[in-house]
C-alpha cells in the first residue's frame, strides 16, 4: 500500500487554516474563536494520545488491555449520553441506563462482527476491535441520547395525558406507548438517513480514510457497508432497550407515573 | 368459589353490586391519615379551601401517587389488586381532561347512546376531532368516557366546573342515575354550596390536612 506519510509541517499548514478561521471570527465578533481553538487543540491532543495508545496496544496484543480500553470508551460514552439530556433519571439510573444499553448492544454487535464476519485472529485483534467498537459506540451514543432525551421530555410534557390513560385503566406500556415508539424512531432516524444518503450525498469518513491510505475503493466500500449495517443494528437495539427500560423506570411497581425520578440537567 | 348463573354468558347486563369504598389510614405528604367509608349508592361531597389537597386525596385513592395506608372496595384492597384493574373499578375523573388521539371515538371503550343524549350529544360526536371541542364539551365527554368503563365507584374532581347551568343539571342527573343503577359509591369534589346541597348525602371537609364530616 502506498501511504504518503504526513509530516508535522503538513499538519501545521492545515492547522493554520483553523487559525485563519479563528481570526476571521474574531473580526466578525462571532464569539466562537475561543471555543474553536480549544476544540482544535483538544482534537490534536486527544487523537495523538489515542494514536499512542493504539500503537502500544498493537505492539502488545492482550485481551486485558483491549478490554480496558473498550471499558474506558464505554464509560466516556455513557457520561456523554447523560450530559446530553435535558431531564435525566436521578441516581445511578441517570448514568446506568444509557451505559447499559450501549454496553449490551454495541459490544454484542462488535463481538459478533469480529467472531463471525471478519474472523480476526485473535478475535480481539485491536486493529479491528477498537475502531469497530469506536464507531459502534459513537453512533449508539447518538441514538440513545436522542431517544432518552425525547422520552423524558415528552413524558414530562404529556404527563396529563399519560395519567389520564392510567386513570382509565391502561397498562403503563400502553399509556406511554406512543411516546416510547416516538423516542425509538427519533433515535434511529440519523442512521437511517446516513444509510440512505451514503455514497450519493456523503462519502462516509471511514471509507474515505481507508481510500486515502491506499485501500482499493471496492474493499473500502465493503467494509463501509459492514459498518453501516452494524451501526444500524447496534443503534437500533440500544435505542429500543434504552427507551423501553427508561419508560418502565418512569413508572413504579404500582404503575404510577413517577416524574420525580427525573432531575433537571445542569447544562441546559 | 361461588358460581353464579349466567356468569360466563356475557350477554346479561352486569348485575348491580353492593360496593363500599373505604379509605383506611390513607396519608400523602401534608395530609393526616384519613379514614372514611362511602357506601353503595352514597354520594359524599368533598369540600375545603383550594390547595387543601382534595385532588391529591382523590389521586391517592385512585393510586396515582405514592401514599401510605390503603383504600379498599368491598373486600378488595387496592394494594392487592393490579393497578390497572383498580383504576378501572375506581373511576377517577380529573378536573382537567386529557386526550391523546385525534378522534373522540378512539378514547371510548364503549358508547351508550342514551348517556350521550343525556349530556346533549348525538352518537356522531364520536367522529369529531378532539381539537374542535370546547372546554365544556371536553368535560362532558370525559365524564362519558369514564362511565363507559363501568367503574364500581366514582371519584369526581369538580365534574361540572366548566358547564353551563343546563348541562350542570344534565350531568348531575346522569351521575345520579349511574350511582343508583350501579349502586356505586361516589366521592364528589365541589366548591358550589348549592350543588353540594343538591347531590350530597354527606359532606366531608378537608382543611389543614384533616378531614372532618360537616353538615351540608
Amino acid at each position: 500500500m502506498n501511504v504518503i506519510t504526513l509530516t508535522p509541517l503538513d499538519l501545521i499548514l492545515a492547522g493554520s487554516l483553523v487559525v485563519l478561521l479563528a481570526i476571521l471570527s474574531i473580526m466578525m465578533q462571532l464569539g466562537v474563536a475561543r471555543r474553536l481553538l480549544i476544540a482544535a487543540l483538544r482534537t490534536t491532543v486527544q487523537l495523538m494520545l489515542i494514536g499512542l495508545v493504539l500503537n502500544t496496544l498493537f505492539a502488545n496484543v492482550q485481551l486485558v488491555w483491549v478490554s480496558l480500553l473498550a471499558m474506558v470508551m464505554l464509560l466516556v460514552a455513557g457520561r456523554e449520553v447523560m450530559a446530553r439530556q435535558h431531564r435525566r433519571f436521578g441516581g445511578l439510573w441517570g448514568y446506568g441506563l444509557g451505559t447499559l444499553s450501549m454496553f449490551v448492544s454495541a459490544f454484542a454487535t462488535t463481538i459478533f462482527a469480529l467472531l463471525v464476519i471478519v474472523g480476526t485472529d485473535p478475535w480481539y485483534a485491536p486493529q479491528y476491535a477498537i475502531p469497530l467498537l469506536g464507531m459502534m459506540l459513537g453512533n449508539t451514543m447518538n441514538g440513545v441520547s436522542l431517544a432518552l432525551d425525547r422520552l423524558t421530555t415528552s413524558a414530562w410534557q404529556q404527563r396529563g395525558v399519560i395519567e389520564a390513560r392510567l386513570t382509565l385503566g391502561q397498562e403503563w406500556r400502553v399509556a406511554i406507548g406512543d411516546i416510547t415508539r416516538e423516542s425509538v424512531r427519533v433515535g434511529m432516524i440519523p442512521i437511517i438517513n446516513a444509510m440512505a444518503a451514503a455514497g450519493i450525498v456523503s462519502l462516509p469518513g471511514m471509507m474515505t480514510g481507508q481510500i486515502l491510505s491506499g485501500t482499493p475503493p471496492l474493499e473500502a466500500v465493503k467494509y463501509q457497508i459492514l459498518i453501516m449495517f452494524m451501526i444500524a443494528a447496534g443503534t437500533g437495539f440500544a435505542t429500543i432497550a434504552a427507551s423501553w427500560i427508561g419508560a418502565r423506570r418512569l413508572f413504579d411497581e404500582r404503575c404510577r407515573l413517577r416524574l420525580d425520578r427525573l432531575i433537571q440537567g445542569k447544562n441546559q | 368459589m361461588v358460581w353464579s348463573q349466567g356468569q360466563s354468558l356475557g350477554i346479561l347486563p352486569r348485575k348491580p353490586q353492593l360496593s363500599t369504598l373505604a379509605v383506611h389510614e390513607l396519608a400523602v405528604l401534608a395530609l393526616q391519615p384519613v379514614n372514611f367509608a362511602v357506601h353503595a349508592a352514597e354520594c359524599v361531597c368533598l369540600t375545603g379551601p383550594s390547595g387543601a389537597g382534595k385532588s391529591m386525596l382523590l389521586r391517592a385513592i385512585a393510586d396515582l401517587i405514592p401514599h401510605s395506608g390503603d383504600a379498599r372496595l368491598d373486600e378488595l384492597d387496592c394494594s392487592q389488586m393490579k393497578p390497572s384493574q383498580w383504576r378501572k373499578q375506581v373511576g377517577y375523573l380529573p378536573a382537567e381532561s386529557h386526550w391523546w388521539s385525534e378522534r373522540v371515538g378512539d378514547h371510548f371503550v364503549a358508547a351508550d347512546p342514551d348517556e350521550f343524549r343525556q349530556l346533549g350529544f348525538e352518537p356522531q360526536v364520536l367522529d369529531w376531532q378532539v381539537s374542535r371541542l370546547s372546554t365544556g364539551e371536553k368535560q362532558r365527554l370525559a365524564l362519558l368516557r369514564l362511565l363507559a368503563n363501568q367503574p364500581h365507584a366514582l371519584l369526581l374532581d369538580e365534574p361540572t366546573a366548566s358547564l353551563d347551568a343546563a348541562n350542570v343539571g344534565n350531568a348531575e342527573a346522569l351521575i345520579h342515575g349511574y350511582r343508583q343503577q350501579h349502586q356505586a359509591p361516589v366521592i364528589w369534589v365541589s366548591h358550589d354550596i348549592a350543588q353540594i346541597r343538591r347531590v350530597a348525602d354527606r359532606v366531608l371537609r378537608l382543611d389543614a390536612g384533616v378531614v372532618q364530616e360537616v353538615t351540608p
